[in-house]
């Protein structure tokens, strides 16, 4: 009976762990892929970030520096990065958490570093998509890359990346899974708006608009809009971004759950 | 091979939860090449001993070796030998079934042919699927289908057919059967009887965390050997005689009107003292059945008849 559906030998045992690189490799596709065909996700993260970049270059009521499509620019990027190492990294964490993924890898051959590896690659991923995507659309709409110094820039959505991402694993990995959606969602839309991210801290009462420039959103912002307008971002800005990626990283490789 | 190690051994294992120990001393022995289950009620502390021996849940006592190496390390080169089907779960949600396979192959050396193996495990119309619109027995069968795509030498099945249908249960079945006989040592947890007796060369029945009894279908099935033999004839017959004339220690009843039933160790000769008693009554015993004792009666005897959470 077994013999009709499976030959002999089918099974015989040949186990062995897969080269590294192809694991990894497999598992970035995979969660990039994964990222870029959510629906959701795709609005979060490129969707309402190219709406905000034409909306802001174009609509001159929302007043901006000159170029406005540099400080627009500035401005989504902030929000993309937030939006994809932050939110969107902190509710597919805590769904996969739910299905119980990691666990899944975790019964692999695969490493477990490379399993953190692979998910920050596919988070990277992303981040690389969005910043190309809306470069182009900007590059469109008249940005002129040379009048700011995109290293700077670069160097700052690396930051960025790497601090909301540690927010985000640290919060995605330890709340259930709605909850994880509820607070991941609230706080998005509250740093958009009180954040930095798109009104910006000189713009914001008092002591908020110190407040900002200690949260990532605001550092990041503030940052960007420093270095795509031409000049060389705070040191200030960077170090913050540094400090939450450090300490919410040390954190969450303490408290994060496979589970 | 000579001299190679068992693919399981535990002894003395004891797991905690909050101070209740889930699995509390529990011994297991699982040979290269053979099927084990694990059977018992739901809580008996069956996940949790497969997940310490998958190396994904730490013990608080015991002795585990998986394929000769401890476990609770999890080093990477035990988990290339070994392949986990969890309890529910293990996919991304959005994952697509063929993604899914893919992506564990791609972490074995010399995998299963993927494609092949979606196909085999009747998944191919949905290959394309996500996970989270998959029907349970779907999902099932892509969590059996990671399990075994990296071609392991030990396979840990828990629960493999519960939401599955017939045709799924042969499906799986057929599967574990293949895996032995291509020298694959298979650890199945089920709360099925039939599905222990049909695949298991051993059985260990647990309850609240301890082996409660252990052995081979037949084992388990003839163990205590109080067999039963029931027949039918006319009502109301005087037994006295029909008990002098059995073996001592066999008894004989009537537990409703013209049904019979003798207790003891049943063999042939006992058989034909029925017969031949019924013959020199001038009845006919009707409807004669030696009743070997199920699974199910020895499970239950053993862990109880109450339901349990």
């Amino acid at each position: 009976m077994s013999a009709a559906r499976f030959e002999a030998g089918t099974f015989t045992p040949a186990p062995g762990r897969g080269p590294l690189g192809r694991m990894l490799a497999t598992q970035v596709a995979l969660e990039t892929k994964l990222a870029l065909r959510q629906g959701e996700q795709v609005l979060l993260t490129l969707i309402i970030p190219l709406a905000l970049l034409v909306g802001l270059s174009l609509l001159e009521f929302v007043p901006l520096p000159e170029p406005r499509v540099d400080a627009a620019l500035a401005t989504v990027l902030a929000l993309a990065v937030m939006s994809t190492a932050f939110t969107s990294q902190a509710i597919s964490l805590g769904f996969d958490r739910r299905y119980g993924v990691l666990r899944r890898l975790a019964a692999t051959a695969v490493p477990r570093s490379m399993i953190v590896l692979g998910r920050l690659g596919g988070m990277a991923a992303v981040v690389l998509v969005q910043v190309v995507v809306l470069g182009a659309v900007a590059l469109a709409l008249g940005w002129r890359p040379g009048l700011g110094s995109p290293g700077w820039a670069l160097l700052l959505v690396v930051l960025g990346t790497a601090a909301f991402g540690a927010v985000g694993v640290l919060l995605g990995g330890s709340l259930r899974a709605e909850l994880v959606l509820a607070v991941a969602n609230i706080v998005w839309f509250v740093l958009l708006f009180a954040g930095g991210v798109l009104v910006p801290a000189s713009a914001l009462p008092g002591p908020l608009a110190v407040v900002v420039q200690l949260l990532p959103s605001g550092a990041l912002a503030e940052g960007l809009r420093t270095a795509l307008l031409g000049g060389t971002p705070a040191l200030g800005h960077i170090v913050v971004l540094i400090v939450w990626a450090v300490v919410a990283g040390g954190i969450a490789t303490r408290t994060v759950r496979w589970t | 091979m000579s001299g190679s190690p068992a693919a399981l051994s535990v002894r003395g294992l004891v797991v905690r939860y909050q101070g209740r120990a889930a699995v509390d001393g529990l011994d297991l022995d699982l040979a290269p090449g053979s099927v084990l289950a694990l059977l018992g009620p739901n809580g008996a502390g069956k996940t949790t001993t497969v997940e310490v021996c998958e190396g994904l849940r730490s013990r608080d006592s015991g002795e585990v070796r998986v394929l000769g190496a401890d476990p609770a390390g999890a080093p990477d080169t035990l988990r290339a030998r070994i392949g986990v089907m969890p309890q529910g779960g293990g996919a991304y949600p959005g994952v697509r079934v063929r993604e899914m396979v893919g992506l564990v192959a791609a972490c074995a050396a010399d995998p299963l042919d993927p494609d092949w193996l979606v196909d085999t495990l009747g998944l191919a119309g949905c290959a394309r699927t996500p996970y989270k619109r998959l029907s349970v027995g779907q999902q099932q069968r892509l969590a059996l289908a990671c399990a075994v795509v990296g071609r392991p030498e030990l396979v840990f099945l828990d629960e493999p057919t519960a939401s599955l249908d017939p045709q799924g249960r042969r499906l799986v079945w057929d599967l574990v059967r293949a895996l032995r006989a291509d020298g694959v040592a298979v650890l199945l947890t089920t709360h099925l009887m039939q599905e222990a007796e049909t695949l298991a060369d051993h059985i260990v029945i647990v309850d609240h965390g301890r082996v409660v009894a252990e052995g081979s279908p037949e084992d388990l099935t003839a163990a205590g050997a109080d067999r039963e033999l029931r027949f039918r004839a006319a009502a109301g017959m005087d037994l006295k005689l029909l008990t002098a004339a059995l073996p001592e220690g066999c008894t004989v009843s009537e537990p409703s009107s013209g049904s019979y039933l003798v207790e003891g160790a049943i063999d042939p000769q006992v058989l034909s003292t029925v017969t031949s008693w019924c013959a020199r009554q001038g009845v006919l015993a009707d409807d004669l059945r030696v009743a070997r004792r199920s699974l199910e009666d020895v499970f239950l005897e053993l862990t109880g008849r109450e339901l349990r959470s």
